[in-house]
């Protein structure tokens, strides 16, 4: 049987139906990495033993009738900065290169209590700090639809291998665009839930306010289905929130008849990517047919969202990453006293992007700048928090495009960090606002590289965004898509 | 220029960080282009808006102090560059 075009969904249905095992189904993945991974570089790591091993389980238990979660059997890929006990969780960072993961991260938990297998873990850049997977320690993850271009970042192994059907879904982490802009150029569904939806118990810190786990999917209705496993209030994470989980699973496939569509004009600016502009709209239109009311809004602070940005997450950068100092994670280098050990283990451990955002963020908290920067920063962003709440008052949703261009050359903008910075323009207010948000296929450039668009909904509200997503994926046929490589 | 080489040398003190001559050089020129495209911030009055440092409003969140068993200890002490037994090891601080 060819899984290679199979959801989530259809893989897990088969499995528990005895139609495929899910040894079969793990040696299909494995045989895909194998085979695609030396050109793609998604993996930094590929559980070939433990997945089979597990596989074997669920199939006795199947073939003893005895329960199984709702994932059973199915493949899943993790990026690698959330813990999987006994694994390495690298951060495609050297200094954290044979760190062994001692517990696992909430998530993992609860996927594996649903029956997922996890069959590895995926690059991305250094600590999450990146748009383009450029900033790995390791190696650079090219995108499968033209292998001479970045996939995006930081999550791009995630969103990579989902394209290269190396695996069906995957988990990856967004501070601030890393699940939604690979995504969108990679021309796969990623989804930031609500701060606070998804537990962050033993996903490396990057920036805690920021931070958030989400899937990675070929439909929306497989992201659904890996959101409602994941989410829910964990002890173990005290930013993480008791509202209850409500069944995104049914409430996608209600229609969108009615629903309030806002478009920002600050999104749709003179001299954007006319072919980005052009799919984004036409899908507009698309929402139009689907019974959905459009209306032009206005978020007048998003241009400052940038600065904002990377103020606030450097600041918190350099202060999560204070603890790699030599003592704990593994890699020590060598030195004579105390503070050199600490200073020469930093400068060997760490790549030139973390160094730099350790120093912008260390600068920004420094005495005599906190209230120029950091303070600044963080009115800017209630500002832009106000902007959101205020939109919110008159639309369900909020539509714009993922991201300003389709996927760049590999090294076109690792020169100039400013540039490489403005790129993410689009996605930064959903997590300096909190609220959740999509990337969607929604076309393919005069290249044939994809296209994405983005919905941002209301706090906690994942299922509307979702909703409107699969009712738009119903109508288009862009997810289904998938290169030669 | 906001950042001389002295003040990038001042800040990777702080931040513990030893760099070389090129990197210095090129951090100082970098911040700078950052910081100036910063200053786009000074341009909006914010007299009197309370700062945002989480975008969910969160008082304190305690939880009962009790004692529970950890199966982590020897996992993460088995990732230590040195040790004894079961601590950390590290150069001499005090004299």
């Amino acid at each position: 049987m060819d899984l290679n075009n199979l959801t989530a969904r259809e893989i897990t249905e088969k499995i528990k139906k005895r139609e495929i095992s899910a040894k079969e189904t793990v040696e299909h993945f494995l045989k895909k990495i194998e085979k695609l991974d030396g050109k793609i570089h998604s993996f930094n790591s590929v559980f070939a033993q433990k997945s089979l091993k597990k596989a074997a389980e669920i199939d006795e238990k199947i073939k003893k009738k005895e329960t199984v979660g709702i994932l059973a059997g199915l493949p899943i890929a993790i990026k690698d900065n959330m813990c999987i006990k006994g694994e390495k969780t690298t951060c495609s960072s050297k200094i954290l290169e044979n760190y062994i993961a001692p517990y696992n991260a909430t998530v993992i938990e609860k996927l594996e209590k649903e029956g997922a297998i996890f069959i590895g873990k995926t690059n991305m850049d250094e600590f999450a700090m990146g748009s383009s997977t450029e900033n790995s320690a390791f190696h650079t993850t090219k995108n499968p639809w033209d292998l001479e271009r970045i996939p995006g970042g930081s999550s791009g192994g995630s969103a990579a291998c989902v394209v290269a059907n190396m695996s069906t879904v995957s988990l990856g982490s967004d501070t601030g665009g890393s699940i939604r802009q690979p995504a969108s150029l990679c021309g796969c569904v990623g989804l930031k839930p609500t701060y606070g939806r998804v537990s962050r118990y033993g996903l490396v810190a990057f920036a805690s306010s920021l931070d958030q786990i989400g899937p990675l999917a070929k439909t929306v209705k497989d992201a659904s289905l890996i959101l409602q496993v994941i989410s829910g209030y964990d002890e173990k994470d005290s930013t993480s929130i008791k509202i209850p989980v409500e069944n995104y699973i049914s409430e996608i496939e209600k229609d969108i008849k009615g629903l309030t569509i806002g478009l920002p004009k600050e999104y749709f600016i003179d001299g954007m990517d006319r072919e980005v502009e052009k799919a984004v709209y036409n899908s507009v239109k698309i929402f139009e047919k689907l019974g959905a009311k459009i209306k032009e809004i206005s978020l007048p602070h998003t241009k400052y969202a940038v600065s904002v940005y990377y103020i606030i997450a450097p600041s918190e950068a350099s202060a999560n990453l204070a603890r790699y100092d030599g003592v704990k994670y593994g890699f020590r280098a060598p030195s004579d006293s105390l503070i050199e050990m600490y200073e020469k283990t930093r400068a060997l451990g760490f790549g030139i992007e973390v160094k730099r955002r350790i120093m912008l963020g260390t600068y920004a908290l420094s005495s005599g700048y906190y209230d120029a920067y950091y303070l600044k920063a963080q009115k800017v962003r209630t500002l832009i928090k106000n902007d959101f709440d205020a939109a919110f008052k008159n639309v369900d949703i909020i539509l714009t495009p993922t991201t300003p261009s389709p996927a760049f050359k590999i090294g076109e903008k690792t020169s100039d960090p400013l540039q490489m910075y403005l790129s993410d323009i689009f996605t930064i207010s959903c997590n300096l606002t909190g609220v959740c948000g999509i990337s969607i296929p929604c076309g393919f450039s005069s290249e044939n590289l994809p296209l994405g668009l983005q919905l941002l909904g209301k706090p906690f509200d994942e299922k509307t965004i979702l909703r409107a997503g699969h009712n738009f994926q119903k109508e288009t046929d862009y997810h289904k898509r998938f290169p030669e490589i | 220029m906001k950042i001389t080489i002295k003040d990038v040398e001042y800040v990777a003190k702080l931040a513990r960080l030893s760099l070389t001559i090129d990197e210095k050089n090129k951090f100082a020129g970098q911040l700078n282009a950052i910081l100036e495209h910063m200053d786009e911030l000074n341009k909006l009055d914010t007299e009197g808006i309370p700062p945002t440092s989480h975008a969910v409003v969160m008082e304190n969140v305690f939880r009962d102090d009790k004692v529970e068993k950890s199966d982590v200890i020897d996992g993460i002490i088995s990732n230590a560059p040195e040790k004894e037994d079961r601590f950390f090891k590290v150069k001499k601080v005090i004299e």
